[in-house]
């Protein structure tokens, strides 16, 4: 049975591998992006020791490797779908031996895969040749930012599946999955950590997922977190990936009654 | 006369095309809006712990993002060029133009037109209202000419810019994926100058001149003097920029020939 889910995170990732020339300028596009942040935060601190917990050097960092994350976790899922319970694929989907959600992730997982050797890890070390970037000098360090990665990982594809199994209930969501494009970009402190807002808007954020996909592991790699934060962020992970099974899971067991097929 | 009523005709269509699926109209620009406002949001917490940037202060910032925020949404109404390559010359839809009397380039444009991009030009003019209010600007009765010069300067080089890349795609067979870079580029335009370092702000005022869609013009609202240079030089880089870009089109178009079966 594993082997089945292996075999699907292999076939993603030769598929992503046949186009891999479309990845270069994504390298690039990331660090246009990353040098832009990074010229607007110098400008920002300029001379400012330290502003929301990160120091100015700390904060280059946490910028680029955010968005070096955000080329692994970032994923489609939620379109494809869309696309497929639109065009009615999903039913074929649904009758095979396998759970098709389980499915999804695993293709997120050889997308992710691919990404995180072909686009993050070189990418990051094209970004460290422009900007100052301080990489953590423990080995426990890169350790716990390993796992708070991969969390980060599931917390995200999760999410990606709920907005995907809403298309059942909405026929045309889009327009949600576009929204929570912005949305997660905004709230998971990819543009903005989340020690920056105004305490109002943290104390919210600090209860809604998004924060666990780019700001608690942007926080460690950046050295921002003592060690016993770092436990703490992990638990916050931890608590997000089982949490958004449960909604999940509830609304997978209603769609499958809701199907309705719109292609044919 | 013959390019306004092809004009009116095409905008009918696509009109009626967007009006049977309304419900997607809307989601299309709430997710504008939203992403619109996402670098407002930026702005303002940024400013919540400082109070200059670089001699820039928030209310200066965020009149120069509204105002970008106008010639980006016109420019996106009538350059969509991101699928030109993929969908004219690759797909070979350019033959389907090429046969038809009217100027190609023309006929592009109006095939790509994306009017609820316009939705922008209000967000902008809110920004940038309020943003002017909050600083008290003098407005003289030639501040709108002003205004609508700078603006349409703006569009004109942005897509001066786009059809030159596009224009790539009739010399090159294979995507190149160079417009989505410059895309990105393009939101360095949407800061001061002043931030960047020297080599940046050379290419951001005379290579790929955004900073003429921003800043520059803004800096004659603010009385920025200082900038007054580049304010008045904003409509001959966007002449210039356009005359390239169309010039460039034209010249891929003579030498097209054809990769579509």
């Amino acid at each position: 049975m594993p082997s089945m889910y292996l075999e699907m995170i292999r076939i993603r990732f030769l598929m992503m591998l046949a186009y891999r020339v479309n990845y270069y300028s994504g390298i690039i596009i990331y660090s246009i992006n990353i040098g832009a942040y990074y010229f607007l935060w110098d400008a920002i601190y300029s001379g400012q020791g330290s502003m929301g917990g990160l120091t100015p050097s700390q904060m280059t960092t946490y910028v680029a490797i955010s968005w070096m994350a955000r080329a692994f976790y970032f994923n489609n899922i939620d379109r494809e779908m869309a696309l497929e319970i639109k065009d009615g694929k999903v039913a074929i989907e649904m009758i095979r031996p396998y759970n098709y959600l389980a499915v999804k992730m695993m293709q997120a997982l050889g997308e992710g895969i691919f990404r995180l050797l072909f686009f993050s890890v070189p990418g990051m070390l094209i970004v460290a040749l422009f900007f100052p970037l301080t990489f953590p000098s423990s080995p426990e360090t890169w350790g716990w930012y390993s796992v708070s990665l991969a969390l980060s990982f599931l917390i995200n594809t999760e999410i990606n599946l709920i907005t995907g199994v809403l298309t059942f209930f909405l026929l045309n969501n889009e327009g949600l999955m576009r929204a929570k494009r912005v949305v997660v970009d905004l709230f998971s402190g990819l543009i903005l950590p989340i020690s920056f807002y105004p305490g109002w808007a943290q104390s919210i954020l600090h209860f809604l997922p998004f924060q666990a996909i780019s700001y608690l592991p942007g926080m460690i790699f950046a050295g921002a977190m003592g060690n016993e934060q770092i436990g703490g962020a992990i638990l916050i992970q931890l608590i997000w990936v089982v949490v958004l099974l449960l909604p999940l899971y509830l609304m997978w067991i209603k769609a499958k009654n809701a199907l309705v097929v719109q292609g044919g | 006369m013959f390019y306004g009523e092809l004009f009116f005709d095409y905008l009918k269509q696509y009109l009626k095309t967007k009006l049977a699926y309304r419900l997607d109209l809307l989601n299309e620009l709430i997710s504008d809006f939203i992403s619109q406002i996402v670098n407002l949001v930026f702005i303002l917490v940024v400013f919540q712990h400082t109070n200059f940037i670089k001699g820039w202060s928030q209310q200066e910032i965020i009149f120069i993002y509204g105002f970008f925020l106008i010639p980006f949404a016109v420019f996106s109404t009538f350059f969509n060029f991101w699928e030109f390559q993929e969908k004219y010359i690759i797909k070979g839809e350019m033959d389907r133009i090429l046969t038809r009397p009217a100027h190609h380039l023309f006929q592009v444009v109006l095939e790509t037109m994306d009017p609820e991009s316009l939705a922008g030009v209000f967000t902008g003019l809110i920004i940038m209202g309020y943003a002017g209010y909050q600083l008290d600007l003098e407005i003289a009765w030639y501040d709108p000419f002003v205004f609508v010069l700078l603006v349409l300067s703006g569009v004109f080089l942005y897509g001066g810019v786009y059809i030159a890349i596009a224009s790539l795609g009739f010399f090159i067979d294979a995507k190149t994926g160079i417009s989505p870079m410059i895309y990105n580029i393009q939101s360095y335009g949407r800061y001061p100058v002043d931030i960047y370092n020297k080599v940046i702000r050379f290419v951001l005022t005379w290579i790929l001149p955004f900073a003429f869609v921003g800043v520059y013009p803004s800096a004659y609202f603010l009385g920025r003097e200082d900038l007054f240079v580049y304010v008045w030089i904003t409509p001959v880089m966007g002449i210039v920029f356009f005359v390239i870009g169309v010039w460039l089109w034209n010249l891929g178009v003579k030498n097209y020939r054809g990769a579509g079966s």
